[in-house]
């Protein structure tokens, strides 16, 4: 029994927009969730080329320094600091972020809780337009005298809050300017996407009909919400210092530079999570439609990520592990942070859980899900030693932890969102991904990726420092071996980019040329394989689904089918 | 754009979509200012005896007022529910201008304690406690004027529509929030001496 739309609006009678939109008020003032996802997803994939190139530029100065780069020529040591400082600015707020959350979250949520958009579609285009200008604030950046801010994507005081120490007097203050527009904008969109979810779901979906995936950015949005107040405060304070001259983070005039490390931190650290959470639920949808298998232990794994989110408000301090904290602290934040290790491996042995027994397909969505199981494992296993105190003594600022951070960054923000993009592919644009070009990309990028990082975990246990512009200055790091370790490692990273090109032209070709998809080419349950690929301005037509089961009933005992969709009647 | 958004006239948890949305903001700007009072009470307990012969400066007298002003326009923001409720159109666009009112009454009283205190020297670059003191108490009186501004657009053009009036109710929630932040910061700043 579907529920009929006008019956619902109760305001008038429900009608479509059947006049033609023109160009900017369908692609670019659109208020249509689907739109403003595709919208994220396509600045998030900009930005992504971008980082990515900073990347490759700061890699090639660590292999052959001093020489002059192709495409970019010789790196001077202040803007090496710049290309550092915002290769991991980019990557985190302006394409993991608004990927794993804003993409996925605006183009899924509505869908796949049965609802024909957000709660506030003003807001959320808002949401955007504040994303946008965030991100041309931090690109401006480039083109200012000083040139941009390089003091880390930490941005500690008190080298970000003077300029006669960054020496970036313009690109600091627009570097903090981007980054906290860019968080107004996703507090915008969490509201939205939480009450949308609290408020919209279709008739009949209950608790936990809720497809993992939804649940998951809901948490992170909650997280994000509840973290990242005291950095806004922060911020406010290091903008004052910078540009009116206070000394709320200057030891000299009575202010505490360890203060901006706390704020940063309460809120740095949760946003591993805001981040991981996501990708977790990607991972849960993908295993769960090409293993044929109910997500094991659904409510487990809800649970355990609730737990995670209220733990990683306890964690922060293990960043500063030498700035000075007490050392009986210490003890507490090393407790906090291995107990946090316990609720991620819940949820990835559940992911290994529910494979046993299934028909597994591997699909190129299906390879990377795979693959985030198994790097993000790496990850998590390497952040024993930097979580606690006693080895992160010798190992911090190392590229040990460079190597650890990037094994869980890389799986999220990186394999994961493959395995999304992949996935929900035909829903988006109704025609599927070539398979062939996509296994291609997908051996590309692990083989770079774990080429890139290895060596540098090896190079980091070995006592080289991060943050060093030429390791030809330092005796103790000059040595052949390190640097031949170096040089594999950015040949690595040049294996890695040139395997997005297979997937940029798969990309680009199949949105034309691809295989048509039809409604559920997966054969998936949830709410969005419902829809028509791709859904229409309303999503579902005149007539809005209801929901009669969970979301992954697969290969249920004595049904013809493997699988039972939400929405199918009893 | 003629097209009703369905999604915005569901209501699962029973909640009417816009007041859950004011309760998450609310949620957010906890976090914001919980993060800068704790700031400062940590700097308070560091620096002890300086801070407070720096807090001594401020005046007591225009904060109590500022109190006052602020926790009776609470009180008329619910009235103006109230009268909302009654589906009373002028008895609502009345007290909300009443609340405005006593919220021009703080930003004056602000303002001339602001420049009594800048003619006297105390400028956010004086000492730490003064930097904190124009930073929280500026970002809470730039939260009143951002209420006074919504509450003239709900009296003058929200109430002109009966679907719109439950916005009363949303701003109100609001406003609490700005006087409940003002209660925290008017003993940290102006009677801890």
């Amino acid at each position: 029994m579907a529920e009929v739309v006008h019956v619902e609006v109760g305001h008038g009678e429900h009608h479509d927009d059947h006049h033609e939109l023109s160009f900017w008020s369908k692609y670019i003032f659109s208020t249509d969730h689907k739109i403003i996802g595709f919208q994220y997803l396509f600045t998030g994939m900009a930005m992504a080329l971008i980082g990515g190139y900073f990347a490759y530029v700061f890699r090639m100065q660590l292999a052959f320094p001093g020489s002059s780069i192709p495409f970019w020529g010789t790196l001077s040591p202040a803007a090496y600091n710049s290309l550092v400082t915002n290769h991991g600015t980019i990557m985190i707020f302006w394409v993991a972020m608004p990927v794993l959350i804003a993409a996925m979250g605006n183009f899924l949520i509505p869908l796949m809780i049965g609802c024909d958009d957000m709660v506030f579609p003003k807001i959320n285009r808002l949401s955007y337009q504040i994303f946008l200008l965030s991100a041309i604030v931090l690109l401006a950046s480039f083109f200012v005298p000083g040139g941009a801010f390089g003091g880390a994507w930490t941005s500690y005081a008190p080298l970000s809050a003077k300029a006669q120490y960054n020496s970036t007097p313009f690109g600091a203050p627009l570097w903090l300017t981007a980054v906290t527009l860019e968080i107004v904008a996703f507090l915008l969109g969490g509201i939205n996407f939480i009450t949308t979810t609290m408020n919209a779901r279709a008739k009949g979906m209950k608790m936990f009909d809720i497809p993992m995936m939804v649940w998951m950015i809901v948490i992170a949005s909650i997280l994000f919400m509840c973290s990242v107040g005291p950095l806004v405060a922060g911020a406010v304070m290091l903008l004052f210092d910078q540009t009116l001259g206070t000394a709320f983070f200057d030891a000299n005039a009575g202010g505490d530079p360890v203060l901006w490390q706390h704020l940063f931190w309460f809120f740095g650290h949760p946003e591993v999570y805001v981040v991981l959470l996501p990708a977790m639920g990607i991972v849960a949808e993908v295993t769960c439609t090409f293993a044929r298998k109910k997500l094991f232990s659904y409510k487990l794994i809800l649970y355990s990520s609730i737990g995670l989110g209220i733990l990683s408000f306890f964690v922060w301090a293990h960043h500063q592990f030498i700035s000075g904290v007490d050392p009986r602290a210490t003890y507490l934040f090393t407790t906090t942070t291995l107990l946090i290790s316990i609720p991620v491996a819940i949820m990835l042995f559940a992911f290994v859980a529910t494979l046993y027994g299934g028909s597994i397909r591997f699909t190129t969505a299906m390879l990377f899900a795979l693959a985030f199981t198994g790097e993000f494992l790496l990850g998590g296993v390497t952040g024993i030693w930097l979580g606690s105190s006693g080895t992160d003594i010798y190992l911090h600022d190392t590229y040990f932890v460079l190597a650890h951070f990037h094994y869980t960054f890389v799986p999220i923000a990186i394999i994961a969102t493959f395995a999304a993009i992949y996935y929900w592919f035909p829903k988006m644009f109704g025609r599927k991904m070539n398979e062939s070009w996509g296994k291609i990309h997908f051996w590309g990028t692990i083989i770079g990726f774990n080429g890139i990082f290895i060596p540098l975990f090896i190079l980091g246990a070995g006592g080289q420092h991060r943050r060093i512009y030429n390791f030809q200055n330092y005796p103790d790091l000059a040595g052949a071996d390190m640097q031949d370790m170096r040089v594999f490692a950015t040949m690595s990273l040049i294996v890695m980019l040139v395997s997005q090109i297979p997937f940029l032209i798969n990309f680009i070709v199949s949105i034309k040329r691809g295989e048509k998809a039809g409604r559920n080419p997966w054969k998936a349950n949830t709410l969005e394989w419902v829809a028509p690929s791709p859904p229409p301005h309303g999503n579902f037509g005149p007539v809005l689904p209801e929901v009669y089961r969970g979301p992954y009933e697969f290969s249920v005992d004595g049904r013809e089918k493997d699988y039972w969709p939400q929405n199918e009647k009893p | 754009m003629a097209h009703q958004i369905v999604a915005t006239g569901r209501s699962r948890t029973g909640i009417p979509t816009g007041r859950l949305a004011v309760w998450w903001i609310i949620g957010s700007e906890i976090v914001i200012f919980g993060g800068l009072i704790a700031t400062y009470l940590l700097n308070r307990f560091n620096h002890g005896p300086s801070w407070s012969a720096e807090a001594a400066h401020t005046n007591t007298f225009i904060g109590a007022a500022n109190t006052f002003w602020l926790l009776t326009s609470s009180l008329f923001v619910v009235f103006a529910h109230a009268a909302s409720e009654r589906k009373d159109a002028n008895k609502t666009r009345m007290w909300i201008w009443l609340t405005i009112m006593l919220g021009g009454f703080f930003m004056g009283f602000k303002s001339y304690e602001y420049a009594t205190e800048i003619l006297h020297g105390y400028t956010i670059f004086t000492s730490n406690f003064w930097s904190f003191y124009y930073l929280a108490t500026g970002l809470h009186g730039f939260h009143v004027l951002c209420g006074m501004v919504i509450m003239a657009i709900i009296a003058e053009n929200d109430i002109k529509n009966e679907r719109n009036w439950h916005r009363v109710e949303n701003i109100g929630l609001y406003w609490h929030f700005v006087d409940i932040v003002w209660i925290f910061l008017f003993p940290l700043m102006y009677i801890a001496k």
